[in-house]
C-alpha cells in the first residue's frame, strides 16, 4: 500500500556532535500515531529517560507534522513541538501554525528530533535536504527579540518567505513559559517548548522547502478539497473570521465564566467597550492568515498613531491573551493589552502563563508577599502600565521581581514562600487559560486531567458546561460526562496529530470527512473506528508518559481557590465547585476511560489500544516538582 | 484596442493564506508547490498582503526582453503565450518584469506566466474559485478606472451620495 503525504524521514540531530542522521519512519508507526501529538508521544515515551531534568542535555525536543501540510486542505500548515516540559516537569507540547510546516513538508521534512545541547548558540538551517548547524554569531541573532530574528535571517538568504521559528530573550534566559514565535503572530505558546529550545542554546528553526508535494488521490482531493475550503468558509468558523475569538468576551463574561482578578472572580466589573464588537470596529487593522488557512482568525490590532507610549504597536487578539493579560490583571485598557501581547511575542513568553503570572504577581503584591522593593513600582491589580511594564521584566529578567515571575506561578510560588501557592490558578504547573470554573463541573474535570496542564485545547470540555449540555452547577451523571469528556479528547488527539486547526474542527461533519481526507491524501485505508482508536491511544501514551514521570490524582485537581473561594458577583456569585461531587465526575472520567480510581489504566485498556509495551512501566521514578 | 481582463486582487480583502498559489500549481502541474504558481502572494509585516499576477501590460517589458523571442502578446486575450520550444529559461523575461509575476518551473526549465487557467480543464481561474475572501476578480482597465472613479466620488461628495 501507498503512504502518500508523508515523507516517512526522520531526522536526528546531536546538537553535542553536530551529527545528523536520517532514519525512517515506519508505515505502521505512521498510521498508529497520525503525527504531531502522536509521534511526539510516541518518541517521548521510547527515549527519554525518566525522570531527567527537562533543562539539561538528557531532554529531547521533537518537532514533527502530519501528511497534510502544503496540500489546499484548510489550515493544514500546523506543526508540534514535545519535549519533558519545564514548567510541569511532564509531557509537554505546543501546536503552531503560520508557515512553518508547508515550507518543512516541501524541504522534505516530518519529524526532526533534537538531541543534546550545541557549545554555543546555533540555529539550524533546513534547506531542502541540507541541513545545516549555524552559530548565532554570524547572522547576529542571539539576545534578540524574536521577531527581529525573523526579519535577520530573512534578510540573511534574501528570501521574504523563509520560514524562521524562533525563541526570544525569554527562552534564551531559561524562562520556563518562554515559547517558540513564528510568523511573528504564531506561537507554539504552551509548557515552555521555547525554555526547552534556549537550553540546548538553539536559537531558531529555518525552513526552505522548494520540492513538491504530491498525494495519493489528486483528482478526488481536489474537489474534496474544494468542498471543505467552501465549508470553512460558511457557519462553522463565522466567530472566528468575523469578531474572532474575542467574540466570546460578552457572552462568558454573562455566565460567569470570564477569569479576572486572578480568577478571584468569574464576572468583570469593567466589561464597557470590552468586547469582540467593539475591538473589532474600533481597534482591528487588519486579518491575516496562516498558509492556507481560509479563517484568517489572526486578528490585528494597533495602537493609535498618537498614543505617547505605545503607538503604533501591533497585536494579534485573542480572548485567551486578552483575558491574561487584561482581564485577569484586574483592567480593561485595550492599548496596554495590545502592547503586552507584542511584548511577550517578541520576547518569546506564552501569552496565557505571562499574564496570568502577573496576575498571581499583582495578588502577591496586594497580599504583601511581593515586595514593592523587589518589583520597583506599583503592581496593583487594574494598574494596566504595570502589566506592559512587568512583562518586560519578566522576558528581560530584568528586576527581582520579573525574575521570579519568569518561571511561571508555580515556580515563583515556591520562591516566594508563605501561602503564595493559594494565588497560583495552574494544574501541573501550566497556568489557567480564560475559564473560571467555579461554576462549571464539566471544564473543572476536563481543565483538571489535561495531559499538559490547565488547559482549553486537550479536550473542549467548557463547551459541555457552556453549551448547557450537563447542569454545570451540578454533579449528575458522572459516566455520561466522562464520556462527554473523552470524546472531545481523543478527537482532538487526532486534530493535534493531523495537525489541523481547531478552529476548522466544524467543518468535519463526520469522522468519515477525517477519513476520507486523510486517505485521499495518503492513499491508506483509514476508517473511523481505527481513527478514534488512534487517538485514545496517543491520550493514553502521554498519560502513561505522566505517570511514569511521577504524576498522580492530585495533579488531576484544579487549584483550591474554585473550591473555597466563591466570586462575589454575576451569575457565579456565591458558587464553588464541591469537592465530593468534583471527586465523584473525575472517577466517572477515569471510569469511562479505562483507568483505576487512581487514573492509572489498566492493563487490559493498554493491551486493547497496542500499549503493551507500557505494562509495568507505570511506577513514578521521581523527578517531578 | 480591445480591452483584456487580467487578475486583480484586493489587498483590503486579501489575507495572505497562499491558497491562490498552491491551487495555481495544482491546477497547472499537478503538484502542491508555490514555485510552479503564476500567482504569487507578497507578505508585508504586519499588515500588508496581496498577491500578484500577470498584469497584461500592452507593452509587455517580457516579451520585450526574451532573446529567444520565445514570448508573445495575444490579441485575443491579450495573455502573454509562452513558447516552449524556442524558451531556453534564461529568465531575462522574470528580471523584466516589473511586478515579479513571471515564475521559472523546476519541473520543465520554462517560465510560467499566468494563462488565466485556460491550458486546464477548468473554465474559471481557480484561484478566483477558491480565494476564500474573493479577493481575487477578473477585470480590465476600463472597469479598475470606473470602480476608482466611482470611490472618488463618494469620498468628495459624501453629503450628497448619503443622501
Amino acid at each position: 500500500m501507498t503512504l502518500e503525504g508523508y515523507t516517512q524521514e526522520r531526522i536526528n540531530i546531536n546538537l553535542d556532535t553536530g551529527k545528523i542522521e536520517r532514519t525512517s519512519l515506519s508505515e505502521e508507526f505512521c498510521t498508529d500515531y497520525i503525527g504531531g501529538y502522536g509521534f511526539g508521544a510516541k518518541i517521548l515515551w521510547d527515549e527519554l529517560k525518566p525522570g531527567i531534568d527537562p533543562l539539561s542535555p538528557d531532554n529531547i525536543l521533537i518537532w514533527a507534522i502530519g501528511p497534510y501540510p502544503g496540500t489546499i486542505l484548510p489550515t493544514s500548515s500546523k506543526y508540534g513541538l514535545f519535549a519533558k516540559s519545564p514548567l510541569t516537569n511532564l509531557f509537554g507540547m505546543a501546536i503552531s501554525s503560520g508557515s512553518i510546516a508547508q515550507q518543512a513538508r516541501r524541504a522534505g521534512h516530518n519529524c526532526i528530533v533534537f538531541y543534546g545541547k550545541a557549545e554555543e548558540p546555533v540555529y539550524v538551517m533546513f534547506d531542502d535536504g541540507d541541513i545545516q548547524i549555524i552559530p548565532c554569531e554570524e547572522a547576529g541573532i542571539w539576545g534578540k527579540g524574536a521577531w527581529t530574528t525573523d526579519e535577520i535571517l530573512k534578510e540573511h538568504y534574501n528570501d521574504q518567505k523563509l520560514a524562521v521559528a524562533a525563541i526570544g530573550p525569554a527562552g534564551e534566559k531559561l524562562s520556563k513559559i518562554g515559547c517558540v514565535t513564528n510568523d511573528r503572530n504564531r506561537q507554539a505558546g504552551r509548557t515552555g517548548m521555547g525554555c526547552v529550545m534556549g537550553s540546548k542554546n538553539l536559537k531558531a528553526l529555518c525552513f526552505r522547502g522548494t520540492k513538491s508535494i504530491q498525494i495519493a488521490k489528486p483528482k478526488e482531493f481536489y474537489e474534496f478539497g474544494k468542498e471543505l475550503i467552501k465549508r470553512s468558509i460558511g457557519t462553522a468558523t463565522a466567530k472566528y473570521r468575523n469578531y474572532g475569538t474575542p467574540d466570546g468576551l460578552v457572552p462568558y463574561n454573562d455566565m460567569g465564566m470570564l477569569g479576572n482578578y486572578n480568577f478571584r472572580e468569574g464576572f468583570f466589573d469593567k466589561m464597557e467597550n470590552f468586547s469582540g464588537q467593539w475591538l473589532d470596529e474600533n481597534l482591528i487593522v487588519k486579518k491575516v492568515a496562516c498558509s492556507q488557512c481560509t479563517v484568517a482568525c489572526d486578528h490585528l490590532a494597533r495602537v493609535p498613531k498618537d498614543h505617547p507610549k505605545w503607538a503604533g504597536a501591533t497585536g494579534s487578539m485573542d480572548i485567551e491573551n486578552i483575558y491574561s493579560l487584561g482581564s485577569n490583571c484586574g483592567h480593561n485598557d485595550w492599548f496596554a493589552i495590545i502592547k503586552a501581547i507584542t511584548l511577550c511575542d517578541d520576547l518569546g513568553m506564552d501569552t496565557i502563563s505571562a499574564g496570568t503570572t502577573v496576575a498571581f504577581g499583582m495578588e502577591c503584591f496586594e497580599k504583601g508577599i511581593l515586595k514593592k522593593d523587589d518589583v520597583g513600582y506599583d503592581l496593583s491589580f487594574g494598574n494596566s502600565e504595570a502589566v506592559v511594564q512587568m512583562i518586560e521584566d519578566m522576558g528581560n529578567r530584568s528586576t527581582k521581581a520579573g525574575d521570579i515571575l519568569a518561571d511561571g506561578s508555580r515556580a515563583a510560588a515556591i520562591k516566594l514562600g508563605g501561602n503564595a501557592m493559594k494565588y497560583a490558578m495552574q494544574v501541573k504547573g501550566l497556568e489557567f487559560p480564560m475559564f473560571a470554573i467555579h461554576g462549571m463541573s464539566c471544564f473543572a474535570v476536563g481543565s483538571g486531567v489535561s495531559i499538559r496542564g490547565a488547559c482549553h485545547l486537550r479536550n473542549g470540555a467548557y463547551g459541555l458546561d457552556a453549551k448547557g449540555k450537563f447542569d454545570r452547577f451540578g454533579y449528575d451523571k458522572p459516566l455520561e460526562r466522562g464520556k462527554g469528556i473523552k470524546d472531545v479528547e481523543d478527537e482532538y488527539c487526532i486534530i493535534d496529530s493531523l495537525i489541523i486547526c481547531k478552529f476548522t474542527r466544524g467543518i468535519y461533519t463526520s469522522k468519515e470527512d477525517h477519513c476520507t481526507a486523510y486517505n485521499l491524501i495518503t492513499g491508506w485505508d483509514m476508517n473511523p473506528e481505527k481513527l478514534m482508536v488512534a487517538g485514545e491511544r496517543i491520550h493514553n501514551l502521554a498519560k502513561c508518559f505522566n505517570l511514569r514521570e511521577g504524576a498522580t490524582k492530585a495533579d488531576d485537581y484544579p487549584p483550591d481557590r474554585f473550591f473555597d473561594e466563591p466570586p462575589t458577583r454575576g451569575p457565579t456569585k456565591g458558587v464553588t465547585l464541591d469537592r465530593n461531587g468534583f471527586a465523584s465526575l473525575l472517577e466517572g472520567y477515569y471510569e469511562v476511560r479505562g483507568w483505576d480510581k487512581e487514573g492509572i489504566p489498566t492493563d487490559k485498556t493498554l493491551k486493547r489500544l497496542g500499549l503493551d509495551f507500557c505494562i509495568g512501566k507505570l511506577k513514578t521514578k521521581g523527578g517531578k516538582k | 484596442m480591445p480591452r483584456h481582463e487580467f487578475i486583480v486582487v484586493n489587498p483590503d480583502k486579501c489575507i495572505g493564506c497562499e491558497l491562490c498559489e498552491t491551487v495555481c500549481s495544482f491546477v497547472h502541474e499537478g503538484v502542491f508547490n508555490p514555485l510552479h504558481a503564476r500567482i504569487k502572494r507578497v507578505r508585508i509585516e504586519p499588515i500588508v498582503n496581496i498577491a500578484l499576477s500577470c498584469q497584461k501590460c500592452e507593452d509587455p517589458d517580457c516579451v520585450n526582453a526574451c532573446p529567444q523571442k520565445a514570448l508573445e502578446k495575444s490579441k485575443k486575450d491579450g495573455s502573454i503565450k509562452v513558447d516552449e520550444d524556442k524558451c531556453t529559461g534564461c529568465a531575462y523575461c522574470i528580471r523584466a518584469c516589473p511586478f515579479g509575476a513571471i515564475a521559472l518551473s523546476t519541473i520543465s526549465g520554462k517560465v510560467l506566466i499566468c494563462d488565466l487557467c485556460e491550458s486546464t480543464e477548468y473554465e474559471e481561474p481557480q484561484c478566483l474559485e477558491l480565494c476564500p475572501r474573493e479577493a481575487i476578480s477578473l477585470e480590465n482597465v476600463d472597469q479598475i478606472a470606473g470602480e476608482k472613479r466611482m470611490d472618488a466620488v463618494k469620498r468628495l461628495l459624501t453629503d450628497l451620495v448619503s443622501e
